[in-house]
């Protein structure tokens, strides 16, 4: 019974899939846009959960029908990719560091279907658009929050890799940090790793002990330690400052709603073309923001940062990028 | 600071301490299972799991020291899959292992997001606070290395006395190094080799879910898919190098610790120099640099890795 059961269902399956098929073309002239999103960690993860959370919005408003596929090794990754294209997703959305050239191979076979990847690399016409979290604006405003409140005026920093997306951001921090505070000296650690918050901790520990008193907390368990020890720390990315009460002086914050809501307008209206989406994530696109405590930041140096971030937003004040790899300074 | 201020400081060996609590448990679990002659390369997915069941059930209401006993069930649980798989049915003890780590970590994270399908932060929960004993704690340097650790890893001090006294002193711990050496003699004395393997494998297996439960529930508060990050790989190197005696495992597991506190001091300190992928394998390497020195003049269990069939000679 139980089997007919199964044979039945999965025949349901198979004529479901194969109706889909048939009415996928149909179906994206009459308006949805489908998104896959593929992910290679789980959707709690930092980074990946703010295009998470900017693709749910959009699903919640009604404009695009949403699936994902998290913890996709970057083995497996182009198979994913390859799979959501063959159904006739309209746009593929996820991160393509681990297999730049593969996914590259992959938009051109299916030349019809729009891929948004953040990547280290150019856009690939015609269909390969590009995004990355370039928040170093806001990060260069928390670096002030850093700088100006340090006593020892040593700063932690412990990373994950260290790549462009990382380096760009703590630079950024550093260089903020440095324009309030010439005396100011870094201490850099990376784990090679994005989620091992033991050892994060453990880094952030030995930081402490060798004298830092503010904590960039670019990974799970640098704050935690800086809770322990009494001491402060700069969130990114996401804002944490709630679960750590009293110690996270300000945050660096990613959006990705207006990449998102940029590609699936452009996906709507058949003008999608291959293009760097990075820009999307700057503050005069609201991508990135500040969260700043006032509690824990004294009111002239708020003051200081909010006339930054209006010269930042109006264009007089640019961040510089740089992708270099930071290091201690001794 | 110089490279001796750092090895001299109480900070620096209170971390080695805490970096090594959760490889004391799983070099203590890896011992137990060889001792008895079945390897088990199941430790890395026992960890995760252990990580994930000692979280969950704290998270869902159990205390601290529940979610360890259910940790350790949930470590007893998958090694009694290999025990059977090893033991009786005498399969390889490679591939079985491999097999539990694989399908361990793919249940714990299954597990997981079924419970949590929703969630942008992974949930917190309140873990093990470290103890600060009045008096003992003031002593200087052992109060800061040894009194101002969680109760997890003065759990793992007192397992390492506990294995050590069963091992050498009570007939149980002779049968069940016996079974690693000579099963059949063993068996002669009218014991069952497959009893003493097998609960070997699942004490064994229990004892390294306390290493993961430590991850979560003491070293930090929530769990992640993949934060085991080779951890139960570390402590199958590390029962070779402790020649497969629990006070050299205690050893071992601390110049670990050590080395991986030590590179992250150094880290910072010539950054500048060096690319700090160098000093992320520098542990890996002292490791594998002690690991042949002592290893040669290691007494293996002499049937390690031999199933042994009731009635075949």
């Amino acid at each position: 019974m139980k089997l007919m059961y199964m044979m039945a269902k999965a025949r349901m399956l198979i004529a479901a899939v194969a109706f889909g098929l048939i009415l996928t073309p149909a179906m994206a002239v009459a308006g949805t846009i489908k998104v896959a999103g593929i992910f290679t960690l789980p959707v709690e993860q930092q980074w990946i959960s703010r295009i998470h959370i900017a693709l749910s919005a959009a699903e919640k408003r009604g404009e695009i029908e949403y699936v994902y596929s998290e913890n996709v090794s970057n083995t497996d990754y182009e198979r994913v990719m390859r799979e959501y294209s063959e159904q006739g997703v309209d746009l593929i959305v996820g991160e393509v560091f681990g297999l730049e050239r593969a996914a590259r191979k992959v938009a051109a076979d299916y030349p019809k279907t729009a891929y948004l990847m953040g990547s280290s690399f150019a856009p690939q016409a015609p269909n390969f658009s590009i995004f990355d979290n370039f928040i170093h604006e806001p990060a260069y405003l928390s670096g002030m929050a850093a700088g100006a409140v340090s006593e020892s005026n040593i700063i932690g920093m412990v990373g994950g890799y260290a790549i462009p997306e990382v380096n760009r951001l703590m630079h950024a921090f550093m260089a903020g940090a440095r324009e309030v505070n010439s005396d100011v000296t870094f201490l850099v650690n990376f784990l090679d790793s994005w989620y091992d918050p033991p050892k994060a901790k453990e880094s952030a520990f030995a930081m402490i002990d060798a004298g830092a008193d503010v904590m960039y907390a670019e990974r799970f368990g640098v704050a935690d330690a800086a809770v322990e020890r009494g001491k402060k720390a700069i969130g990114n990315v996401i804002d944490t400052a709630s679960d750590y009460p009293g110690t996270i002086l300000a945050s660096a914050i990613w959006h990705m709603e207006a990449t998102v809501d940029t590609a699936i307008s452009a996906v709507a209206d058949g003008s999608y073309v291959a293009d760097d989406y990075g820009q999307y994530s700057y503050m005069a696109h609201n991508g990135g923001s500040l969260t700043i405590d006032e509690t824990l930041v004294p009111a002239d140096v708020v003051a200081a940062i909010k006339a930054k971030e209006a010269a930042i937003r109006d264009g007089s004040f640019v961040v510089t990028i740089n992708d270099e790899t930071p290091v201690s300074d001794n | 600071m110089e490279i001796l201020d750092i090895l001299l400081s109480e900070n620096f060996w209170a971390a080695a301490l805490r970096i090594a609590t959760p490889l004391i448990f799983g070099v203590l679990g890896a011992l137990i299972c060889e001792k008895s002659g079945v390897l088990n390369l199941g430790i890395e997915g026992i960890f995760a799991a252990g990580a994930m069941a000692g979280w969950m059930a704290v998270w869902l209401g159990a205390d601290l020291w529940g979610g360890l006993f259910f940790a350790a069930l949930t470590g007893a649980f998958f090694g009694l899959i290999h025990a059977i798989l090893t033991v009786p049915l005498g399969l390889s003890q490679h591939v079985s292992g491999l097999g539990i780590t694989m399908f361990a970590t793919s249940v714990s994270y299954f597990t997981y997001r079924t419970a949590l399908p929703q969630v942008s932060t992974p949930p917190r929960i309140e873990p093990f606070q470290p103890l600060d004993i009045p008096i003992l704690s003031d002593i200087p340097f052992l109060g800061t290395v040894l009194f101002k650790q969680t109760a997890m890893t003065w759990l793992a001090l007192f397992l390492v006395v506990l294995v050590w006294w069963v091992y050498n002193r009570t007939p149980l711990g002779q049968a069940l190094r016996a079974v690693g050496d000579n099963p059949d003699a063993v068996d002669a004395q009218g014991l069952s080799v497959y009893g003493l393997r097998m609960g070997a494998i699942v004490a064994g297996s229990a004892c390294m879910a306390l290493g993961g439960a430590f991850l979560t529930m003491s070293a930090f508060d929530a769990f992640f898919f993949g934060m085991v990050n080779g951890r139960g790989w570390i402590c199958i190197a590390l029962v070779i190098f402790a020649s497969w005696r629990p006070g050299k495992a205690l050893l071992g597991a601390l110049l670990f610790g050590a080395f991986d506190a030590f590179q992250v001091r150094l880290q910072t300190e010539v950054g500048a120099f060096v690319p700090s992928q160098v000093f992320l394998m520098a542990p890996y390497i002292l490791s594998i640099i002690a690991l042949v020195i002592v290893a040669r003049r290691a007494e293996y269990p002499r049937a390690l890795l031999t199933p042994w069939f009731k009635g075949q000679r």
